[in-house]
């Protein structure tokens, strides 16, 4: 009963800038619901490209994505914000919260656009996430009063606010020191064992990834090793 | 849902950037006040002006022209039909220049359910005789009710009672300028030649002002049988019909049907007076320019703080893309912030506006020429209001338009690469 939620089919990518050069050669890989995966490989590999191409915020490549099912290719601009809306989150190595609103109106804003529950039910769901996190008595902060950490924390939390099909994160960890990076792996692991959600992370710590349940490894643009571990 | 979102998020970026987006509002807001005040006293002013000779004109006038005869004797030779003649030897005859069966061209008048009502008149040239000179006038012999009812005359009258000169035979309501000039006043009797060379003595009962003074120093008015009996005339004899219609438009069409049908000249205050509705066109057109211009430089404020809050504003834009937002989401945003600025900016400027006309309106203007006017003139047309509504929209939306399209299109992929 293993759904596969994302498929990568042959995926190529080129920079023209001004030569061509191919940055993503072949990529193919299927994702399937629950899934906890780690993506390793040198800087400059192409990670980041590859993640920016999954989450639907790329559109210039070549080979077919599909998400739940629904092919990626020749989707208008407001529909790809729409999948990314409803399945995707996603936690960038710095934070993006905006300093304008309280932190529970940054975990909210996501839910209010997919306009799927009502106002007080979406602050209630923030909440709840926040709980998670274990940030709920900042939820009436401004970003700006919290912590690294707590911040990367509350991107999390946004990440969460419309239970997506899968989260991605880009050295989600990158930013933080060993302390606050220790808490938010431990996050993580939590939502993979205790909530099943399905997650796509890059990350340069091996400790981290060898905790995940399978490891995509990147040379050059390409997937050298894929390899899945069976969970005790 | 998405619009109160959408409203929300465009009001947190506007409070967070509050001075900046004062400084654009209030740049709408003066421009505003400077297009409402302007238009509503220079309008006022054209109305003032407009009314100086609306008033006291005629929409159509009959009276018969002295001209030269339009058949000369070269017209009558067959052989030269149908060439251009340049041959012209027939002066201007022994003209009368009385209207014909005055009587029944009035009653016609007086059935026509065009006219509002008509005043006969009659113009004359005139001597004043003051000691051993003469000056040149021209006494109009009116109808004095008629006169008042339909041209406000009471209103020009500044010294003396109008009703005098139906009132008291022989009498005058002479120009200021051209009593000052024969140190006339009110009860002094002063001599009158007439074209025909007889003097008559005319008591004054009261001053008149035109507002224009080389009016004032010729003309003079007298009641119609005063006019008659200096002339010698018997009671039928009339110069001109002045006519007010109850529509003033149709004034050039029935001023051609009466001039066929009554056979005389007929004149419609469209073509009289066609050099003042130049002049008030072109001065409202100056006021709707500048009134324009402020609006314009108004936007290239807006456009400009647009600008710097998408240059602040780029991560946070990045990231509702990321998130879900769509690009015309984005630019929703935006267009929002730059039409609350012109909204909000727009309502205080009407306000303001409102209140700075109502300010000049109570400011004294007393010009001898003006009698009737005491502060300077303003109109408080709505017609303004919602053009300046309608304009300070208009310019902050498309001021904000561009702005919001570069937010549209930015590249989440590109700012998140960058950091
Ligand atoms: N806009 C761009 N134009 C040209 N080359 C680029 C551009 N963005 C990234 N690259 C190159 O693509 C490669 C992959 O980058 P990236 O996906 O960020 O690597 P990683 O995330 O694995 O460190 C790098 O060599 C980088 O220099
Ligand atoms: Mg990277």
């Amino acid at each position: 009963m293993d759904k596969i939620i994302l498929s990568a089919k042959g995926i190529n990518k080129s920079f023209h800038d001004p030569v061509t050069i191919p940055i993503l050669k072949d990529i193919n890989f299927d994702i399937t619901k629950g899934d906890f995966v780690s993506i390793i490989g040198k800087s400059g590999c192409g990670k980041s490209t590859l993640l920016y191409i999954l989450s639907t915020m790329d559109t210039d490549y070549e080979g077919k994505l599909i998400i739940d099912n629904e092919a990626m290719l020749g989707l208008k601009e407001a529909d790809l914000a729409r999948v990314r809306n409803e399945k995707i989150g996603f936690v960038f190595q710095f934070h993006y919260l905006l300093n304008e609103f309280s932190v529970l109106r940054n975990v909210m804003l996501p839910g209010l656009k997919l306009g799927k529950y009502s106002e007080q039910e979406v602050e209630h769901r923030a909440l709840e996430k926040l709980k998670i996190l274990g940030i709920n008595d900042e939820a009436l902060k401004k970003p700006n009063q919290l912590s690294g950490g707590q911040k990367q924390r509350v991107a999390i939390a946004r990440a969460m606010i419309n239970d997506p099909l899968i989260i991605m994160g880009d050295e989600p960890t990158g930013n933080l020191d060993k302390k606050n990076s220790v808490i938010v792996f431990d996050i993580f692991k939590e939502l993979a064992h205790s909530y099943q959600q399905t997650l796509l992370i890059v990350t340069h710590d091996q400790e981290f990834a060898a905790s995940t349940d399978r490891i995509i490894e990147m040379e050059d643009g390409r997937i050298i090793s894929d390899h899945a571990k069976v969970r005790a | 849902m998405n619009i109160k979102l959408i409203a929300d998020i465009a009001k947190s970026l506007l409070i967070a950037r509050w001075k900046q987006t004062l400084v654009a509002a209030v740049g709408v807001t003066f421009s505003i006040t400077m297009f409402i005040t302007l238009l509503s006293f220079m309008s006022g002013l054209n109305e003032m002006l407009d009314s100086l000779i609306l008033n006291r004109s005629p929409h159509i006038k009959l009276f018969n022209e002295i001209k030269a005869s339009k058949v000369q004797p070269i017209d009558l030779a067959k052989e030269y039909k149908g060439s251009h003649h340049f041959i012209r030897s027939i002066k201007p005859g022994a003209v009368r220049l009385e209207l014909h069966n005055v009587r029944s061209i009035i009653n016609t008048l007086k059935n026509d359910p065009a006219v509002l009502g008509l005043a006969p008149k009659i113009t004359t040239q005139v001597f004043y005789n003051v000691g051993a000179i003469d000056l040149t006038g021209v006494i109009n012999g009116i109808d004095v009710e008629a006169e008042n009812k339909l041209f406000k005359f009471n209103d020009y009258v500044t010294v003396g009672n109008y009703m005098d000169l139906k009132n008291i035979p022989n009498s005058i309501i002479l120009g200021k300028a051209a009593a000052d000039k024969m140190l006339a006043k009110i009860g002094d009797v002063i001599q009158v030649t007439s074209p025909n060379g007889e003097r008559t003595p005319l008591k004054v009962v009261g001053l008149f002002q035109s507002g224009l003074v080389d009016l004032d120093k010729v003309n003079s008015y007298a009641s119609l049988s005063t006019a008659q009996k200096l002339l010698g005339k018997p009671n039928t004899y009339i110069t001109d019909i002045n006519i007010k219609l109850k529509d003033i438009n149709r004034a050039p069409a029935l001023a051609k049907s009466y001039g066929v049908l009554f056979n005389v000249d007929a004149e419609d205050i469209q073509t009289t007076n066609s050099q003042f509705e130049t002049g008030s066109s072109v001065r409202t057109t100056i006021s709707y320019a500048v009134g324009i211009t402020l609006l314009i430089v108004a936007g290239f404020g807006i456009y400009n703080i647009l600008n710097m809050m998408i240059y602040e504003k780029m991560d946070s834009i990045a990231i509702l893309k990321a998130t879900g937002f769509s690009g015309s989401d984005v630019k929703r945003v935006f267009v929002g912030i730059a039409l609350s600025i012109g909204i909000f900016g727009g309502l205080a400027g009407l306000l303001f506006g409102f209140l700075m006309s109502a300010g000049i309106d109570q400011i004294p203007f007393n010009t001898a020429s003006l009698p009737t006017i005491k502060t300077y003139p303003i109109n408080y047309n709505p017609k303004f209001y919602m053009i300046g509504g309608v304009f300070s929209i208009i310019t902050t939306y498309l001021a904000g338009l561009f702005p919001a399209r570069k937010a549209s299109k930015i590249d989440p992929v590109v700012i998140i690469r960058g950091k």
